[in-house]
């Protein structure tokens, strides 16, 4: 009674909750979504099951159960009994719960007796339905069509054990699940059963505890562990913890009821709640393989998955071989940051949701991990480029079409070299997960897929090679286990596959042994790589050779080339040691941006500029600096010097040489005065005397200055030039290399 | 723009015209302009027109110079190839048009037809304009999922004909 009367007022303000999930009950699946919202005609049906399914909870689960939210999805659970509900109600009560799964399903893949009943089953259910997104019936549709032949209306015991293994789950929680979702009871895993226990594994893996309230949440997909597919067995979990209710001891409590309603079996269910760990009891031999083989860390946490990738449900169950896993080595450490993640997932939901939607080409985390594997896979260095043809091998492993492949290097390759750098890989990468998604391939690299914006993401992980560091890492975890899902699936497809033959299960084997075969051979091909030192430092090396603007293709560029071997570029601005006027730092940094193989033969390159030299320092200075070769802007740095103490950055070449030819005597005869000048400088009090002399020496200087700065400009163009068509010529050669390697072999000749 | 294939290249035999041809015809009137590419066998590696009537009047046009090309680079590589200008200048003028023609070290040849009336197009825009074209043509290279010799289907090449003959249009 007094749960029958509790199951009252609950019933009522389930209606709402239920009529929702009535009505998408009563829609048998023909409608996605979350039930709840919808009301229907079904609810007031299901209102009365609620009833009476509340009595029947009341009766048996115990109040905490009930507590949390469950008066609701109490009266929800029981009127999960489908209106139509065939002579078997034990049965279908027990698939209630599932069946109410399916009720956003728009086909019932289930078995064909999962089909109507599921249908009828979520017609009549209502309350408890557990929301099932699209993403989550396909996946789960295709779960267990692959571990239920579709004639048969309970899933495989073995096929559905070996998912269950997959999920990576501790044995025990296995046994709960299996016990919840009553599969135990019934003796099979009925449809309803599989979609319950899938959504139970989705709440183990999210960390909530195996009970039947969990599954009200939305949780994400469950992730199973592909024993033979890497990425397809995850199952993102979407970020259905919309406001994660955990109704718990609801769905217990209805889960309960329902079971109990078949054979008043309620204890079970309800002692996952209860107790975590419960031995299963009579499970059903199948799951009896269940304890024996969790010692998969759960590879990835990948939970989102934004298109429920057929082939990755199916392929779960397949995944016998844990080679595939294998890959994803660096994976095992995600088990342990999974719990964390389907947390952080839970609460990022929302935004994830959106973030899924709004934009696949963001990496996740787990995808980028992946792919930095796949990285090391063929060339350990992940600071090392991948060259194209190795790219070439890996990717055409992927099995796109050649012209899609090379548009995604075009995208990808943003410094077209040739090579892949670790962001450029991660966005090619990427590019084919999204593509072997289903994904329109964009017209340009999408921001997020940018080197630049990869490079900060990649670095991360390459430095910590922690998984755990993931979590600092600002991506949503939705949009990782979206992208994640996506780019399960995709590198079961990139990673030769060796999962993705593996997910067929049929052919594929052998395939898949050659794909591993082939990519364990890349590394070895590529150890020669080279390495950079830094993945930014060749991107800017690159970049730097792309700037092609051929001032001109004429001869005389080469003439000039060889007549005039480019200077070094620039250096950094050379500070001064003396504190030279501000003009002449402007002068001195024009001079030093130009090139200054001006008017002097070559001078060896200019060492690195010191920047606050004291003025007893500049002597040193100036003889460290040979190069200086401006005895105008030396002159008038000398004067401005005497002026001024300098501590500033002035242009330090022209300091140098002043007191370098003042030490040595050399350049310039203008210098020595100058020099002279300046070497009463380092005092810098003494400058009243060599300012008279300095001032003559000042026009002279001056004109001088003038002088080397047009033929400075006048180089440094030059040089500019010559540069550009040396890169020119440079890719040229590239280009007829490559065509002569393409003519060598039909060479007739 | 028109690449002729040197004479090596040429052995195979395949004296058909291979070369990539990039046909852009401007689509103003005043304007005409066709692009066109060709590998050494002088079969066409891309060809775009801008306005795209006429255009077989301007692929013929572009097959024809070839000839011009490779009697240009004949002429000069048998002094030093090295010194050898990679821009060509123009071909053929006719009283319509103008062909302009590029070459490459590795023997690509880039043919450009310009309407004569665009009087405002002048060589160092043509320069500049084989210039880009070769630039895109060595970002093509780099990919390596194309190979020498096949069809140009990069879209960012595409991207970068079209903006550049839409710009002299």
């Amino acid at each position: 009674m007094r749960g029958e009367a509790r199951a009252l007022p609950s019933a009522v303000s389930a209606v709402p909750q239920r009529s929702g999930s009535g009505g998408s009950a009563g829609r048998a699946g023909g409608r996605r979504g979350r039930a709840r919202p919808e009301a229907g005609p079904a609810a007031a049906a299901g209102a009365l099951r609620s009833r009476r399914g509340a009595h029947r909870a009341g009766t048996a689960p115990s109040p905490p159960q009930r507590g949390a939210a469950p008066g609701p999805r109490h009266t929800s659970r029981p009127t999960a009994r489908p209106p139509g509900r065939p002579p078997a109600p034990r049965r279908r009560g027990a698939r209630c719960p599932a069946e109410r799964l399916y009720l956003r399903r728009p086909a019932m893949e289930q078995g064909p007796s999962g089909g109507s009943g599921p249908a009828a089953a979520a017609a009549g259910t209502g309350g408890l339905l557990l929301p099932l997104s699209e993403t989550e019936q396909q996946r789960y549709s295709e779960l267990f069509s692959r571990c239920c032949p579709p004639p048969e209306a309970a899933a495989g015991g073995s096929s559905v054990g070996e998912l269950f293994r997959a999920s990576q789950l501790p044995p025990d929680t296995l046994h709960q699940i299996t016990e919840v979702c009553g599969a135990k009871r019934v003796g099979y895993f009925g449809p309803a059963q599989f979609y319950i226990a899938l959504k139970l594994i989705a709440a183990a893996q999210s960390g909530f505890p195996v009970r039947i309230e969990s599954i009200k949440n939305e949780l994400p997909l469950p992730r199973f562990m592909a024993l033979k597919n890497d990425t397809e067995v995850r199952y993102g979990t979407p970020a259905e913890f919309h406001g994660v209710k955990f109704q718990g001891p609801h769905g217990t409590l209805e889960k309960n009821s329902y079971k109990r309603a078949d054979e008043g079996d309620k204890q079970e269910p309800k002692s996952p709640p209860m107790s975590p760990i419960c031995s299963p009891p009579a499970s059903p031999s199948t799951y009896q393989r269940i304890p024996l083989s969790y010692g998969y860390g759960k590879a990835r946490s990948g939970l989102e998955q934004q298109h429920g990738a057929p082939y990755e449900v199916r392929h779960s169950t397949h995944q016998q071989d844990g080679p595939s896993s294998g890959n994803y080595g660096a994976k095992s450490a995600l088990t342990c940051s999974t719990p964390n993640r389907s947390l952080s997932v839970e609460r990022e939901q929302q935004d994830s949701n959106t973030q899924y939607s709004d934009d696949p080409w963001r990496i996740t985390e787990e995808q980028r991990d992946y792919y930095i594997n796949q990285f090391r896979s063929l060339q350990p260095d992940l600071n090392a480029f991948i060259s194209g043809s190795v790219a070439k091998n890996f990717f055409t492993k992927s099995k796109l079409p050649i012209p899609e492949l090379s548009h995604i290097w075009e995208l990808s390759d943003v410094d077209c070299d040739g090579a892949l750098t670790l962001p450029e890989f991660c966005a090619a990468f990427h590019l084919v997960v999204a593509r072997k998604n289903g994904y329109q391939l964009p017209e340009t690299l999408p921001e997020t897929l940018l080197p630049e914006y990869l490079q900060a993401a990649c670095l991360k992980p390459l430095r910590d090679c922690a998984l755990f560091d993931s979590y600092s890492e600002p991506l949503p975890s939705t949009q990782q286990t979206r992208d994640f899902t996506r780019a399960e699936k995709s590198s079961a497809e990139e990673v030769p596959d060796n999962s993705a033959l593996l997910q067929d299960g049929k052919k594929d084997d052998k395939q898949a042994l050659k794909v591993s075969t082939t990519l364990k051979t890349i590394p070895k091909e590529f150890q020669h790589l080279t390495v950079k030192a830094a993945a930014q430092e060749p991107n800017a090396l690159r970049a730097r050779p792309r700037s092609r603007s051929y001032s001109s293709t004429s001869i005389e560029d080469a003439m000039k080339k060889g007549e005039e071997p480019p200077t070094p570029p620039p250096r950094p601005q050379k500070s001064h040691s003396r504190a030279s006027s501000l003009d002449l730092n402007k002068i001195f940094q024009q001079n030093t941006q130009a090139v200054r193989s001006g008017w002097l033969p070559p001078p060896p390159p200019a060492l690195p500029p010191r920047p606050s030299v004291s003025q007893t320092e500049q002597p040193s200075e100036v003889e460290l600096h040979p190069q200086m070769n401006r005895p105008p802007s030396q002159a008038e740095e000398n004067s401005s010097a005497k002026k001024e103490v300098v501590l500033a950055q002035p242009p330090s070449k022209p300091a140098r040489r002043k007191l370098r030819t003042e030490a040595q005597g050399l350049e310039t005869p203008e210098l020595s005065p100058t020099i002279n000048v300046t070497s009463s400088l380092p005092a810098v009090k003494p400058h009243l005397p060599v300012q008279k002399q300095s001032s003559k020496q000042k026009r002279a200087i001056q004109t001088a200055i003038r002088k080397n700065k047009e033929a400075n400009a006048v180089l440094a163009r030059l040089n500019s030039e010559l540069q550009q068509q040396l890169k020119e010529v440079h890719k040229e050669r590239i280009a007829l290399e490559t065509q002569l390697e393409q003519l060598r072999p039909v060479t007739v000749l | 723009m028109v690449l002729l294939p040197r004479e090596q290249l040429c052995s195979r035999g395949a004296a058909a015209w291979g070369g990539a041809l990039l046909g852009t015809e401007m689509v103003n009137q005043l304007w005409q302009q066709q692009c066109d590419s060709f590998c050494s066998q002088n079969y066409p590696l891309y060809i775009r027109s801008v306005p795209t009537e006429n255009e077989l009047k301007f692929h013929y046009t572009v097959h024809t110079s070839l000839d011009v090309v490779d009697e240009k680079i004949s002429a000069m590589g048998k002094a030093l190839v090295d010194q050898r200008e990679l821009y060509l200048g123009l071909l053929y003028p006719t009283e319509d048009y103008k062909v302009y023609g590029y070459v490459t070290n590795s023997k690509v040849k880039f043919v450009m037809v310009v309407d004569s009336s665009n009087t405002a197009l002048r060589d160092n825009e043509i320069r500049s304009m084989f210039r880009k074209l070769h630039n895109s043509y060595t970002d093509i290279m780099c990919n390596p999922f194309y190979n020498p010799g096949d069809r140009i289907h990069s879209r960012a090449f595409d991207t970068m004909v079209n903006s550049m003959m839409m710009q002299v249009c």
